[in-house]
């Protein structure tokens, strides 16, 4: 894991929102409301570190990761990368850009194009960028498979030939092709076994070590992203409600939401028993989110305010953010005070 | 794909044609199909006699050792113009299709891609043009054009099929879009068309070649209707269509079959041997059929 603490913002991302329009009419389509995917999110990343972005299934964190490599354009917000604003970028411009920004797909099965050599989809992103042609082309290719723990001569067969973590490895070449300085993986383990889950995750780990990439790691499981990460975000129905570093999160979780996503992480040992937090109701739909705090409907520990103030983020103790005013871990978070205090 | 030697597995190419060959009623068809092509290549050699001499002594006369089989109304070799007329019926087939594959890959592709508005008013259009009666449509215009023949038949059935291959290809193209390795290839900063023509159309064109093969049946077909009905080619060039022209009189259909059965059974082997073959293509492009 990285250890640049002091290092500066590579990527910073400012009240960004996606929202996918309900169209209603056959040829006279007008607009009848608007799913909020993403709602005034803003984070920053630091170069060499690793943030995780944690949420359930439809909280928006794809639709976050995509809009920021603009495979789909934003509604409104900024984000700025290594001082340029990704969202006001012409055409080519872009097109250069992604140089630097890649990105590694969930699904094994349908992130590699069926009818093209393993090879020709590693070398894709050299011929387009101009990097290597011919002979140099072919040398880079393996030499990318070797980095990722193919062998050079899988470069002439077709995707459906590998398993599914020699293809998440295929995927992982394809992006390193270009020398990015970030990539975003978009839940690069949740579709792979167990066993190879680990697998890739140390190849992901080794690789930001050789070659000083930043990670923006979006998943499900808090105990994979407690593997990779040195900070965490947590979002609830398009909004980030948590960021803090690692071992925080885990040991001071400040919002009742991430209390209760913590509750649900499986502990690897059949003696222990803790009490999970069971969540009343269902998430409620992102095209009419609860006014206020998002998470009130839920929330253990809602009083009237929530229902009616929407909570900013908070900087409750260096560097961890929490946008919840009721506090309800009060005495907690006085410990964290207290354990942050330099001795 | 050979420059990722050493070859160790066979590309994709080589692939398909195993596939295709254990496809036995393919490969029957393609041989038949090959038949029928090098015939009306050949024409000019194969055929005894020319397909427009009239021989004066026999009108409407049985298959002999001269005529094989046998004379039409007016005295012409049978066999010769049966000949002939394949290369009416396969160049009508080949170069409609070919047209109207190529415009509807083209529409429905960017209808797919770019969706919204220019799919909205694309796909209207495609709406439009299918609602329309093809046979009537097709007599109208040949007559409009002046006086039928082959190459109005051909232009008419190209321009008129294309919204059937759109609508195939418009589908494809945007189930395929949203597929993570079209996303990746946009990711790593391919430009649109090479999304399209790289990532969106080989996985798209399956269906579409299918749909060819069996719209090569259907238009020649449709050439057999129209000479039928005389508005297709015009005699004395032979086709198959307007052969059977003469089989619209009860004496030559209860009398005389040497001149409507070979025509008829052409027009069935045809399409029979085209259809088989794009069933065979349709498994063989399968990438994910393995051998």
């Amino acid at each position: 894991m990285a250890t640049g603490k002091a290092s500066e913002i590579i990527l910073e991302v400012r009240n960004l929102r996606k929202y996918f329009p309900i169209t209603k009419g056959f040829i006279f389509q007008k607009q009848v409301g608007a799913v909020k995917a993403v709602d005034d999110v803003s984070f920053f990343i630091r170069t060499g570190e690793t943030l995780g972005l944690v949420g359930e299934s439809g909280c928006g964190k794809t639709t976050t990761g995509r809009v920021i490599l603009r495979l789909m354009e934003p509604t409104a917000g900024d984000a700025v990368f290594e001082g340029r604003s990704i969202f006001s970028l012409h055409k080519e411009e872009l097109r250069l850009m992604r140089r630097n920004l890649q990105i590694i797909f969930q699904d094994p099965y349908s992130s590699l194009n069926p009818r093209m050599t393993v090879g020709d989809i590693v070398g894709e992103p050299l011929e387009i960028h101009n990097l290597a042609r011919g002979k140099d082309k072919v040398r880079r290719v393996q030499e990318l498979l070797e980095v990722v723990g193919l062998s050079p001569y899988h470069a002439n067969r077709y995707p459906h030939e590998f398993s599914g973590g020699q293809r998440q490895r295929i995927g992982i070449a394809r992006a390193l092709a270009v020398n990015p300085k970030l990539i975003i993986c978009d839940e690069p383990v949740s579709a792979l076994d167990v066993s190879i889950q680990a697998q890739v995750l140390n190849l992901l780990e080794d690789l930001q070590k050789e070659f000083g990439l930043t990670y923006l790691f979006i998943a499900h499981d808090l105990s994979v992203v407690k593997h990779i990460s040195d900070r965490v975000a947590v979002m609830y129905l398009g909004k980030i409600v948590e960021v803090c570093p690692v071992e925080e999160i885990f040991a001071n979780p400040q919002h009742p939401y991430t209390e209760a996503l913590l509750s649900a992480v499986p502990i690897p040992d059949p003696g222990m028993r803790r009490e999970r937090i069971i969540l009343p109701g269902d998430v409620p739909s992102p095209s009419n989110p609860p006014k206020g705090c998002r998470f009130h409907t839920r929330c253990l520990y809602a009083v009237e305010s929530c229902r009616v103030n929407e909570p900013p983020m908070v900087d409750v103790a260096d560097g961890h953010y929490v946008a919840c005013p009721v506090q309800p871990f009060k005495h907690q978070r006085s410990k964290a005070a207290v354990l942050k205090t330099p001795a | 794909m050979s420059e990722w030697a050493p070859s160790r597995t066979a590309s994709f190419w080589s692939l398909a044609f195993r596939r295709f060959m254990r496809h036995r009623l393919a490969v029957v068809g393609i041989v038949a199909l090959g038949m029928l092509a090098i015939m009306a290549l050949a024409a000019p050699l194969l055929a005894p006699h020319s397909p427009t001499t009239i021989d004066p002594t026999t009108f409407q006369g049985r298959p002999s050792s001269v005529h094989l089989l046998g004379t039409d109304s007016v005295g012409r070799d049978v066999l010769s113009r049966l000949i002939y007329a394949a290369r009416v019926s396969l160049s009508v087939g080949i170069l409609a299709v070919t047209m109207y594959v190529l415009i509807g890959t083209s529409v429905g592709a960017i209808a797919g891609y770019y969706g919204g508005t220019v799919d909205l008013v694309l796909s209207r259009i495609m709406d439009i043009m299918l609602s329309f009666p093809p046979l009537i449509i097709i007599l109208f215009a040949v007559s409009v054009f002046g006086r039928p023949s082959l190459w109005n038949v051909i232009i008419v059935l190209g321009l008129l099929g294309w919204p059937a291959v759109a609508r195939l290809v418009r589908g494809q193209v945007m189930a395929l879009r949203h597929q993570e390795f079209v996303q990746a290839a946009r990711a790593i900063g391919a430009s649109d068309p090479a999304v399209v023509m790289r990532h969106l159309l080989p996985n798209a064109m399956a269906p579409v070649l299918v749909a060819a093969t069996f719209g090569t049946a259907n238009a020649i077909l449709v050439e057999a209707a129209l000479s039928f009905l005389g508005m297709g080619v015009q005699p004395p060039t032979p086709s198959w269509g307007n052969m059977l022209t003469d089989a619209q009189s009860l004496t030559v259909l209860e009398q005389m079959p040497w001149l409507w059965v070979p025509p008829g059974f052409m027009i069935l082997i045809s399409v029979l041997t085209i259809n088989f073959v794009g069933d065979g293509l349709r498994d063989a492009l399968d990438p994910s059929l393995k051998l």
